[in-house]
């Protein structure tokens, strides 16, 4: 990350990072750093319920890439009595989404955050079991969380009775085999049944029949990482970090062939022009931006004027995309952007999880399709043709969202540049 | 291909196949299901165990899992299957994975990955002849801002200059 000033004040996900000096914070850092304060504060002042509120007037909405709302998604929890004894917290740190780097950031340099973000969560769920389902590449995080593991345990903040407040907790750290459909949240849930990675019809949501038919609450790392602030600070506080009405701050990136690629924390709603210039140092010398993507290789291409927007949920919507993970990719004026597109649907037919058609017989046919326009070597109706599967591959034709996903960077590329991949047909 | 549901299965049999496994391996697996609510979350932890000890997943180890797990053999080759950092044949001493999603493509992997595939002289998804190094592509590391990036075994490295491929290399005998 490049140096920034941060504040606990000002950048809840990353002021204790500039403490750090090469390895990761460990428990008495932590402590010394407001570490667990959130977690004491919550335990000894706060009912479940009265926690859930709070996530929900601070407007805190899911950075894995959907941007639903948290507190909205935990209240279709069966809360009280009548609930089911077990229920389960789960954090998805399944981080594959092409351009997307910040969960790593996390868990690697301050792992305690998350674990505190996910005691407070399960507080609130009354969720007495917790797994952090984290990709098997991610080798160094994972050994990190489950050091942090022990060491909250140790500390009594993980257990039974936690700081004496009555609440049980325990947590995992699952680690992945590979396959990017494991970020899906009900394909999420099969693979940590031990199942092969498909994702499950909704309804039911695995907040009503999640893991194991449990009610399952599926959260992703900097979303829970939040927490800890938000009721540390207050709502209200969370709320005015932002620049936008999406609230807080939120982790943006830049990667491809920028001067300086890198990840900042920044309030929510900052413009994709701010976080090029004034954070990645703008493009290359001698390289001009031709597109972007604004938050992954499941987002729309956008142009650089649209670099002027609020990089926020409502605004990159507006513009006939995605803000996704938030963390951008932009495509230089050297690049082919046929060839581009076909790296973009190499990712995603190889990454079909094989469960339904358009994904698993489409996807394949528009990469075969793209490398022949590629070579110069098209069809006439290739362009209709890909037009088409696009639209197969759109919400409600799939089963889950990969489809749709591998259909945006195609169906707007074709919008944008249909004359490139005109020059490629016979 | 027995499996362990089957009724005819005797306890010898059982025995059998799940004393294939090593026995320190047998406890890591039966360590790991007490995590779970039902033993068949483990099957990938109980798959990279054998996979820590053998380099890949040999054909005995799927009876013996499934025994130890309660599921079906075709459960676990299922599992074993799906997921690729399971391998179901042998691989070198060393994989080597390279990145070649969107963030590597822009930065140029395709450069990388052919001179490594010159200096070793395989492709992807071959082994060389002396068993050290197995050559795959891997879909985005999550390392993007350090594009291209490639993995050798547990270690990450990134960015990756042509120039710096015989060195990398040479760290792993």
């Amino acid at each position: 990350m490049n140096t920034i000033t941060t504040s606990a004040e000002t950048h809840p996900l990353t002021w204790r990072v500039s403490h750090l000096k090469d390895k990761p914070l460990d428990l008495n850092t932590y402590e010394t750093l407001e570490g667990f304060a959130a977690l004491r504060q919550v335990l000894k002042t706060m009912s479940p319920i009265e926690v859930q509120t709070n996530v929900k007037k601070a407007g805190l909405r899911g950075r894995g890439g959907a941007g639903f709302p948290t507190g909205t998604k935990w209240s279709f929890l069966p809360m009280g009595d009548k609930a089911p004894d077990q229920k389960y917290l789960v954090c998805n740190a399944d981080e594959m989404e092409p351009g997307t780097f910040k969960d790593r950031f996390l868990m690697e340099k301050i792992p305690h955050l998350l674990i505190e973000g996910m005691i407070i969560s399960g507080y609130a769920l009354q969720a007495s079991k917790g797994y952090i389902f984290i990709r098997g590449e991610f080798v160094d995080a994972a050994r990190r969380l489950q050091q942090a593991i022990t060491e909250a345990k140790a500390a009594g903040y993980l257990g039974t009775n936690i700081l004496e407040s009555g609440f049980n907790m325990e947590l995992f750290v699952h680690t992945g085999a590979g396959r990017y459909i494991c970020g899906e949240e009900t394909a999420l849930i099969n693979s940590l049944e031990g199942r092969r990675a498909n994702p499950r019809t909704k309804p039911p949501f695995p907040q009503v029949s999640g893991l194991w038919g449990k009610p399952t609450v599926v959260n992703n790392v900097e979303t829970l990482a939040n927490i800890p602030a938000i009721m540390f600070r207050g709502s209200d506080w969370y709320r005015n970090l932002s620049n936008s009405k999406d609230a807080g701050t939120k982790l943006y990136g830049v990667s491809g062939r920028a001067k300086r690629p890198g990840l900042w924390e920044l309030p929510m709603g900052v413009t994709g022009q701010e976080i090029l210039e004034e954070y990645a140092g703008g493009m290359q010398k001698g390289l001009k931006l031709m597109c972007w993507l604004p938050g992954g290789a499941s987002t729309d291409f956008l142009l650089p004027e649209h670099l002027q927007l609020a990089m926020d949920y409502d605004s990159i919507a507006k513009a006939g995309s995605r803000m996704g993970t938030g963390l951008m990719m932009v495509v230089d004026d050297k690049q082919n952007i046929v060839s581009v597109v076909r790296n973009l649907e190499q990712f995603c037919a190889r990454e079909s999880c094989g469960w339904c058609t358009p994904c698993r017989d489409g996807l394949p046919w528009v990469v075969k399709t793209l490398q022949a326009i590629e070579r110069g070597e098209g069809q006439a109706g290739d362009i209709e043709l890909l037009q088409q599967t696009a639209k197969f591959l759109l919400a409600g034709t799939t089963f889950c969202a990969h489809g749709p996903g591998a259909g945006a960077p195609l169906g707007s590329a074709l919008r944008l540049f249909k004359s490139a991949f005109e020059q490629g047909i016979k | 291909m027995l499996t362990a549901n089957t009724p005819q299965n005797t306890d010898t049999q059982q025995q059998t196949l799940r004393y294939w496994l090593h026995p320190d391996d047998q406890k890591t697996i039966l360590h790991c299901i007490e995590h779970y609510r039902d033993a068949r979350a483990a099957s990938i932890d109980a798959l990279k165990t054998v996979q820590q000890r053998h380099g890949w997943v040999p054909d005995e180890a799927i009876p013996a899992i499934a025994e130890i797990l309660g599921i079906s053999s075709a459960d676990v080759e299922g599992v074993a299957t799906f997921y690729n950092m399971i391998f179901r044949q042998p691989v070198g001493r060393h994989v080597i994975k390279i990145c070649d999603s969107i963030g590597c493509f822009l930065t140029g992997y395709e450069d990388i990955a052919s001179a490594v595939q010159q200096q070793l002289g395989i492709a992807y998804g071959e082994t060389t002849a002396d068993g050290r190094f197995t050559l795959l592509p891997i879909s985005c590391l999550g390392n993007c801002d350090k594009g291209p990036s490639l993995m050798i075994d547990q270690d990450t490295y990134g960015p990756v200059t042509v120039t710096d491929i015989p060195d990398l290399l040479e760290r792993y005998i």
